[in-house]
């Protein structure tokens, strides 16, 4: 990557730009691999990018980036997708 | 070298042409319309090679050549008057990018109650922009002008967006002669464009996303920086084209005949022109008076116009009103004298709406204001 | 294509500041798939502005150049003819545009760049409302529908974009709508793949401006195509060829749900079925569906 020396608004990419946004989550994904027929539907419509798609066609869901908006549940045919409450963490 | 007799607008197109943009786009808008007919008739010849984007207003021109700019390639525009007002927010994003467009700009009168003759409160009130404002007297002028604009505008120190303002018809569609340098020689001069930033898939970059304060400061500071860089490379600049080709039409300022004059009138433009014969005229009487001419409005030359207020009095004439304040060299030469001088100024506000100004008239301007019968700031030419 | 035959690279990068559900990005996935990494994008001020992130970071992939919001067609002209100059002609510009930067503010310069055969793709993702401003009405606003700006509901029916821009006669046009992924990305693709201008349209169902759940981002999509409130179209070379459901629906083989089915989930319509049903106003979206089909059949059905 090569920086630009002029002063202006010019910008790099980066992963996580706005941080770790799967701290806005307030409902999880659950997946259930054993139901799960492989369709791709919840990587296509995954509005984050979140769902990790394998080289066999299984997926998992990347936690750290998930916002938790739950179409890959709602889109999931085979209801192998379930959102559930994030718990508060107990310090 | 060929002398090319013609009007302002087809030697400024004459001028842009040989600098070899890549892109230019552009909407017609009289009294502009000849050069942008110019340009056009160089395409048909196949003598300009660039792409001629002609776009569906001057909002479109700016932000073509923005685009053009940004992707890599050198541009240039032309304007006038309200075209240069439907510009304006693609002027402040020009500057703000750092993309080194050069526009020419006829200065015309802004409506209603619409005329099509000069009066520069169109480029005037574009000041803030960020652009570097320059002002021609002559069509020679303007064609060095334009040559210079774009080795300054691309300039490392300077990266900014410049307009090059010449007077509707006066300068625009009055044929003079002017000196055209061989191809070669505004090759040399003007080099090759390599842009400082660019959109460039191997090298993905998002340009103009939210910025934070603190940085939006910076980005602000460093255009500021850009065009104190400018007072330094502008006569540098000018120098090298007077190497380069043999003319030379002055730095910030032209200064004609100020050695020991205690008086110097600052003007701009045509009305720059104009003003030598009537210090001519009142040298031949006598009086001690020079001419400073105001070349460039940004960057603003306030060290110089400092010192000329360190020699003389000086008598300011606006073709253009700040409404509501004043005319924006005068207030902008006593802003600069502050603190510094007690050079008297005296400001006249004339040739609005295209009203002419002779050389008389500014002697008589003049005049005035030596013999202290002024107003601080007069409305010359007025049926009070 | 199948969606396993897309591919797995990404150019909108994760951890970008979208709201949670947001149909613009399941839109620049799909797209970006399609065009791939060389493309440069040109993106006027709409919700997009606000996914890049904040400087100096980007989440954009790709080269991205911001613009004013009535200028991304003219902007876009200008980076294709600096590319075509540089002989850069393997390189693919799009302008990337909301539904208020299409419709409204920036349809002199698309109509613009329309005529003057700019070889580049304008997308307009439409979410029907200007929604990075916080949902004030523009020229997609379906009628009826309530927005900051129309608080008691529009009063003006949307206006039809895409007829617009057939009128250029470009050589690709198409509307299409973030819930059909393959829809979305055969689109892209024929169009990258056409020279000259290109127009092509996504519905954009937003879940804080039409106020419905974000996990229903996808399904409002369908619902608007399903009930004929939203039409999936390409006309290349003037051939006009409805797909989907939206054919079905023209050819008469099945009957379009009632607009009110897709409605009902969207709180921006809430005033049309509480404190009681607002027929006048009920039966009018239906009345003008049924015309706007008629007039599709009439103009697109060949004998």
């Amino acid at each position: 990557m090569k920086k630009f020396a002029v002063e202006t608004s010019l910008s790099y990419p980066k992963k996580g730009a706005m941080g770790k946004t799967g701290s806005w989550r307030v409902f999880k994904p659950i997946l259930d691999k054993k139901k799960c027929v492989k369709c791709l539907r919840c990587w296509i419509f995954c509005p984050e990018g979140s769902i990790h798609r394998e080289k066999d066609d299984s997926v998992s869901i990347d936690y750290d980036f998930c916002k938790g908006c739950g179409i890959c549940a709602n889109e999931c045919n085979v209801k192998a997708i379930i959102m559930e409450r994030e718990e508060v963490k107990k310090k | 070298m060929t002398i090319m007799m013609d009007t302002g607008n087809r030697i400024g197109a004459k001028a842009a042409v040989m600098a070899k943009p890549e892109v230019v786009a552009a909407y017609p808008i009289t009294p502009q319309t000849t050069m942008v007919e110019a340009i056009a008739e160089y395409v048909a010849r196949g003598e300009f090679k660039g792409e001629y984007i002609c776009v569906e207003s001057e909002h479109s021109a700016m932000s073509a050549c923005i685009g053009a700019s940004a992707a890599g390639s050198r541009t240039f525009t032309a304007t006038s008057s309200h075209g240069l007002l439907l510009m304006h927010e693609m002027l402040h994003w020009a500057a703000l990018a750092r993309l080194p467009v050069v526009m020419c700009n006829i200065n015309r009168v802004i409506g209603p109650g619409w005329n099509i003759w000069v009066d520069e409160n169109d480029s005037i009130s574009q000041r803030d922009t960020g652009w570097i404002q320059f002002y021609c007297s002559s069509n020679q002028e303007i064609f060095d002008t334009v040559i210079q604009a774009f080795k300054l505008a691309e300039h490392q120190k300077i990266v900014l967006p410049v307009m090059v303002n010449l007077n509707a018809f006066i300068l625009s569609h009055t044929s003079m002669p002017a000196e055209i340098p061989e191809q070669q020689t505004v090759d040399d001069f003007v080099g090759k464009y390599v842009p400082h930033w660019k959109l460039d898939i191997d090298n993905p970059i998002t340009f103009g996303n939210i910025i934070g304060p603190e940085h939006y400061y910076k980005v602000r500071r460093a255009m500021q920086e850009a065009q104190q860089n400018a007072k330094q490379l502008i006569p540098q600049i000018a120098k090298d084209w007077k190497k380069a080709s043999g003319y030379f039409h002055g730095d910030l300022l032209e200064y004609y005949k100020c050695e020991g004059a205690e008086h110097i009138l600052l003007s701009m433009g045509a009305i720059g022109a104009e003003s030598k014969i009537a210090i001519d005229e009142m040298q031949k009487a006598g009086i001690k008076i020079g001419l400073a001419r105001v070349r460039v409005i940004r960057p603003f030359p306030a060290e110089e116009i400092r010192k000329l207020g360190k020699q003389a009095d000086l008598i300011i004439i606006d073709r253009n009103i700040s409404i509501g304040s004043e005319g924006v060299l005068f207030n902008e030469a006593k802003a600069a004298l502050y603190g510094e001088s007690e050079a008297k100024a005296t400001g006249f506000i004339a040739g609005l709406g295209g009203k002419d100004v002779t050389y008389k008239d500014i002697e008589t301007m003049c005049r005035k204001a030596m013999n202290g019968s002024a107003k601080k700031q007069e409305w010359y030419g007025m049926e009070d | 294509m199948a969606l396993k035959d897309y591919p797995v690279d990404e150019c909108l990068l994760q951890g970008n500041a979208s709201c949670p559900g947001c149909p613009a990005t399941i839109g620049l996935r799909l797209v970006l798939k399609a065009l791939g990494k060389k493309t440069i994008m040109v993106i006027p001020a709409c919700c997009t502005a606000v996914i890049e992130s904040l400087y100096p970071h980007t989440s954009f992939d790709i080269p991205v150049m911001n613009i004013a919001f009535e200028a991304a067609a003219a902007g876009a002209s200008g980076v294709e003819a600096a590319l075509r100059q540089q002989g850069r002609t393997d390189i693919t510009v799009a302008a990337w545009a909301g539904d208020g930067g299409t419709y409204d503010i920036g349809i002199q310069a698309l109509s613009g760049a329309l005529e003057r055969r700019t070889n580049f793709i304008y997308i307009c993702y439409n979410n029907q409302i200007y929604s990075n401003t916080g949902i004030q009405r523009s020229g997609a606003t379906p009628y009826a529908a309530w927005t900051t700006t129309t608080v008691s509901g529009k009063n003006e029916f949307r206006k039809e974009m895409g007829e617009i821009i057939l009128a250029h006669h470009i050589p690709y046009a198409a509307q299409t709508c973030i819930s059909y992924p393959e829809d979305v990305i055969s689109k892209i693709t024929k169009a990258k793949n056409i020279q000259g201008p290109k127009y092509i349209e996504i519905l954009a169902p937003c879940p804080p401006g039409w106020r419905f759940s974000m996990d229903k981002t996808v399904e409002m999509g369908r619902l608007a195509v399903d009930s004929g409130a939203w039409s999936l179209w390409e006309c290349e070379n003037d051939v006009m060829t409805f797909n989907g459901k939206s054919k079905l629906i023209l050819e008469k083989k099945i009957q379009r749900k009632p607009v009110e089915e897709w409605i009902k989930y969207q709180g921006r319509f809430s005033h049309l079925f509480r404190p009681q049903r607002d027929e006048v106003r009920l039966k009018a979206i239906e009345d003008y569906t049924d015309n706007l089909w008629e007039r599709y059949r009439k103009c697109y059905t060949t004998k």
